[in-house]
């Protein structure tokens, strides 16, 4: 980029250059920026038109950030609690110092008295912390235990995990043309003739750092748009097909159109043949998953899915973007495992216009590089919850099986755990966990938690014992890589512009505990040193300088060598081959082929339940307003959505005496919320959506109230371990419910 | 002399409302006032496989086409944040041409 990254005006505002990532929380985007500061205080951020892939472009979250900065309830200081007044507003401001001392002598405590395992760290989903949180953990507080306590880790995880088992490379993206600095005019590069869009919503979500308007511009570049969802959301309107499946019937839908595909013969031999596995098992296995077998499952007529499958075939090349109703499916696995194979038997694989992946760069070290496992002794590594029972989860990401850890706290099998660390996770609210009262409640017998956030939430508000300050991306130095450094299209810095109070970045916060917690197993003394560590070749200074680092970009890397640790052609599986029938799964005694299985609570499956709950619920759809709990207090944002929605199809309002705006009670065999009714045709007659991340900032903030968390909490509805053989999955977008006028 | 005037093309409107915030920062307008407000027409749907869902962003009589800004070179604080990069500033006439030559089929100039 030709300008400085920081510049200062006539009238003394300082304008620094960034790269946006969080908190406040979304996916590693880098959205390029310009944060002005005047006084100290930050007073507007504009979009950065140099930034190579946002060229300017923002959304409502970071063009309001001022009012998240300077909202009178950000946490600017360290406070701390009495145990017995969890749940209290009883805070009281106290030094960094003596924070740092009771969180210190708490840790030593534990780990003296019941070992450094009965510590756990939960994180949230997105932040920056994800990409702290094992570093933290391994290397500061000495516990195997991370813990994402979304039931069944389904979240990103899934997904990459079993593309790590089938395909050996980091997560398969569209191949957006987002890593050249020319973009779409980049000679060589191809716009994706088709983008499935399955069960995702990339326009509101930017997942894992996609910067989800790319689909838009790749739309008016001629790419056209198949959307798989059982919501027709904006895009699918747009769609060249839109196929409105039941929620959690996606495996199904995919095994049919292998059947169409290869029963006609229109995939790629030539691919097939040299670069996957196990090809004439997988055929074998879905020759009978007909689209007549589809139709009944899917609600998807034959006839449709197999016009899709036939389009989708023959015009490589064409991308898939599976999303998170992959991993918030009990049968996601093995979803998709199927539609990992329609991304390849078409020869789609690594080619322009297809599906990219990811790609050692020397500049880069690769994310695992700083989580300091290999520091804690075989003794406490083999104490992480889960390990025994899913190795499959843990091998790969090195965190515990959630849905064990509230077996744990509840249970104190295999262990008790003592210590907790919110590390930006607001789990009570509907984000990362099911059973929300039972996580309140299990937590709450831990002897001792810190939290580390940007504003009091439900969370902490109810069992927290000291609170840190935490920066936001414009008050600390970071770096951004979009998904995480599993499959980076460019490499931004984050530059501090200011500092707000006390607040400390992850980083910071870090550097501190390692001080006291961990000095001997701590090279580095400053967040430069730990910024520099992380980027390998390349230093924050030039990154900083150079405005954004764009890795080299080969197509076909299988065939030149450059997947394998090795050197060798291929991909990084045990046959070397992408893996249609997965040895891997099979060495953990899963099923090494795609099946379908009904969701464990569907009309199909518990036909008794049906009656009282009549209706299947989806939830978790995603908004511009906000990331998942995140925003809620930021007034702009708040009117754009002030209200938790409820999607119905008038028919089943009609039929329920259910008006527009009416507030309706969810209601099912687990637990209830209460949300507003939308009414629309876009959702079929026999479904219902409902919004998550709800709690309301506005209101009291003290149990039982705890700012109106139980309110429309639907993950109150949703069931604890009901999850796949791998530890994976549960069906937080395939329940059954009833509805009815609230009170 | 030319007049300048804004080109919406809504086929693609997303409906993000980043135009709206970008504008009220730029103009330090209150939450109830809008130098451009997005609208919605349906969704309600045409036939089977057909539905009609169109966001429309829609200057207002405070809109300046960004005077200052863009005196000093930049754009519309409302077409450089546009997500979906329907929103262009520039000579009516040009946008007129730039209409025709893309195809664009949903598209409205606002002469401010």
């Amino acid at each position: 980029m030709d300008q400085e990254w920081r510049t200062v005006l006539e009238d003394g505002t300082c304008v620094t250059r960034s790269c946006a990532w969080s908190p406040p929380g979304d996916h590693p985007v880098g959205c390029g920026v310009r944060l002005f500061v005047k006084d100290g205080k930050l007073v507007k951020v504009e979009g950065d038109p140099d930034h190579p892939v946002t060229k300017g472009r923002l959304c409502p979250r970071c063009l309001t950030l001022p009012e998240y900065l300077n909202h009178p309830d950000r946490i600017l200081y360290p406070m701390k609690r009495n145990r017995e007044d969890r749940g209290k507003d009883a805070w009281e401001r106290i030094s960094w110092d003596e924070a740092l001392d009771l969180i210190t002598d708490e840790v030593v405590r534990a780990r003296e008295t019941y070992g450094a395992e009965s510590i756990v760290e939960f994180t949230g989903t997105g932040r920056q912390a994800v990409m702290y949180c094992m570093m933290f953990a391994n290397g500061i507080l000495g516990t195997p235990n991370v813990c994402y306590s979304q039931s069944g880790y389904s979240c990103y995880g899934p997904r990459t995990v079993a593309t790590a088992y089938v395909m050996g490379v980091g997560y398969p993206e569209i191949d957006n043309a987002c890593r050249f600095p020319d973009t779409y005019d980049h000679p060589g590069w191809q716009r994706p003739n088709y983008i499935i869009l399955w069960g995702k919503a990339p326009l509101e979500s930017n997942p894992d750092g996609f910067f989800g308007h790319s689909i838009i511009d790749l739309m008016k570049r001629g790419t056209k748009i198949i959307s798989i969802d059982p919501r027709i959301n904006w895009i699918g309107t747009k769609a060249e097909y839109h196929l409105q499946l039941r929620p959690g019937t996606d495996a199904a839908l995919a095994m049919a159109m292998l059947n169409v595909i290869i029963g006609e013969d229109l995939y790629d031999h030539d691919f097939v043949e040299n670069w996957t596995y196990g090809f004439d098992e997988l055929a074998e296995r879905v020759k009978d998953a007909t689209p007549e077998w589809a139709e009944e499952i899917t609600w998807v007529k034959a006839d449709k899915i197999r016009e899709v499958a036939r389009i989708y075939a023959k015009n490589t090349p064409s991308s898939i973007a599976w999303g998170l109703a992959i991993d918030q499916n009990k049968n996601g696995v093995q979803a998709g495992h199927a539609i990992m194979a329609l991304m390849v038997i078409t020869g789609n694989f690594d080619v322009p216009g297809g599906i990219s992946v990811g790609m050692r760069d020397n500049n880069l070290e690769p994310l695992q590089s700083l989580n300091r496992w290999e520091i804690l002794p075989d003794e406490t590594r083999n104490k992480m919850i889960g390990k025994q029972e899913y190795p499959a989860l843990t091998n790969v990401l090195g965190q515990c099986q959630p849905d064990l850890v509230l077996d744990a706290l509840e249970t104190g099998d295999p262990y008790q755990l003592h210590v907790g660390f919110f590390e930006s996770s607001n789990l009570l609210t509907p984000t990362a966990c099911a059973q929300p009262k039972r996580w309140r409640d299990a937590l709450r017998k831990l002897d001792f938690i810190f939290a580390l956030d940007t504003f009091m939430n439900p969370t902490i508000m109810a069992c927290a014992d000291v609170v840190l300050p935490l920066a936001s991306y414009a008050e600390g130095d970071g770096v951004v890589l979009t998904h995480y450094g599993l499959n980076v299209s460019f490499v931004g810095p984050i530059n501090k512009a200011l500092s707000m109070g006390e607040c400390k970045s992850e980083i910071e916060v870090m550097l501190d505990l390692a001080k006291r917690l961990n000095p001997d197993e701590w090279p580095w003394k400053t967040p430069e040193e730990v910024l520099n560590a992380k980027l390998g070749g390349l230093t924050f200074e030039k990154l900083r300088e150079m405005g954004v680092y764009q890795p080299q970009v080969e197509y076909k890397k299988h065939e030149k060598g450059l997947i394998r640790p090795d050197g060798q052609p291929g991909v990084n599986t045990p046959t070397g081959k992408i893996e249609l029938y997965s040895t891997v799964f099979e060495s953990f005694g899963e099923d090494p082929l795609p099946y379908y299985t009904e969701p464990p609570y569907s009309p199909v499956s518990q036909p008794e339940l049906a009656k009282e709950f009549p209706l299947i619920l989806t939830t978790g759809a995603r908004t511009f307003a906000s990331f998942h709990s995140e925003h809620r207090q930021v007034p702009s944002l708040r009117r754009l959505v002030p209200d938790p929605i409820v999607e119905i199809n008038p028919e089943t309002a009609d039929e329920y005496g259910i008006k527009e705006g009416d507030w309706v009670l969810i209601k099912n065999m687990f637990g209830e919320a209460r949300e507003k009714a939308h009414l629309t045709p876009l959702i079929n007659k026999n479904v219902v959506h409902a919004q998550h991340g709800w709690w309301y900032p506005e209101e009291d903030p003290e149990e039982p109230n705890l700012f109106g968390n139980w309110k429309s909490n639907v993950n109150s509805l949703m069931p604890h371990k009901q999850i796949g053989h791998l530890g994976f999955g549960s069906n937080y977008k395939s329940t059954i419910c009833s509805i009815e006028l609230a009170d | 002399m030319h007049q300048n005037a804004l080109l919406v093309n809504y086929d693609y409107c997303t409906g993000c409302k980043s135009c709206e915030i970008a504008c009220r920062n730029e103009l330090g307008l209150s939450a109830d006032q809008w130098g451009i407000k997005v609208t919605e027409v349906g969704p309600f749907q045409i036939d089977n496989e057909k539905w009609e869902w169109d966001y429309v962003a829609v200057p207002t009589q405070l809109c300046t086409l960004c005077k200052n800004r863009v005196a000093e070179g930049a754009k519309p604080a409302c077409a450089l944040h546009c997500l979906a990069s329907v929103i262009e500033y520039g000579p009516a006439e040009d946008l007129v041409k730039r209409v025709k030559d893309r195809g664009l089929k949903k598209s409205a100039i606002y002469l401010i």
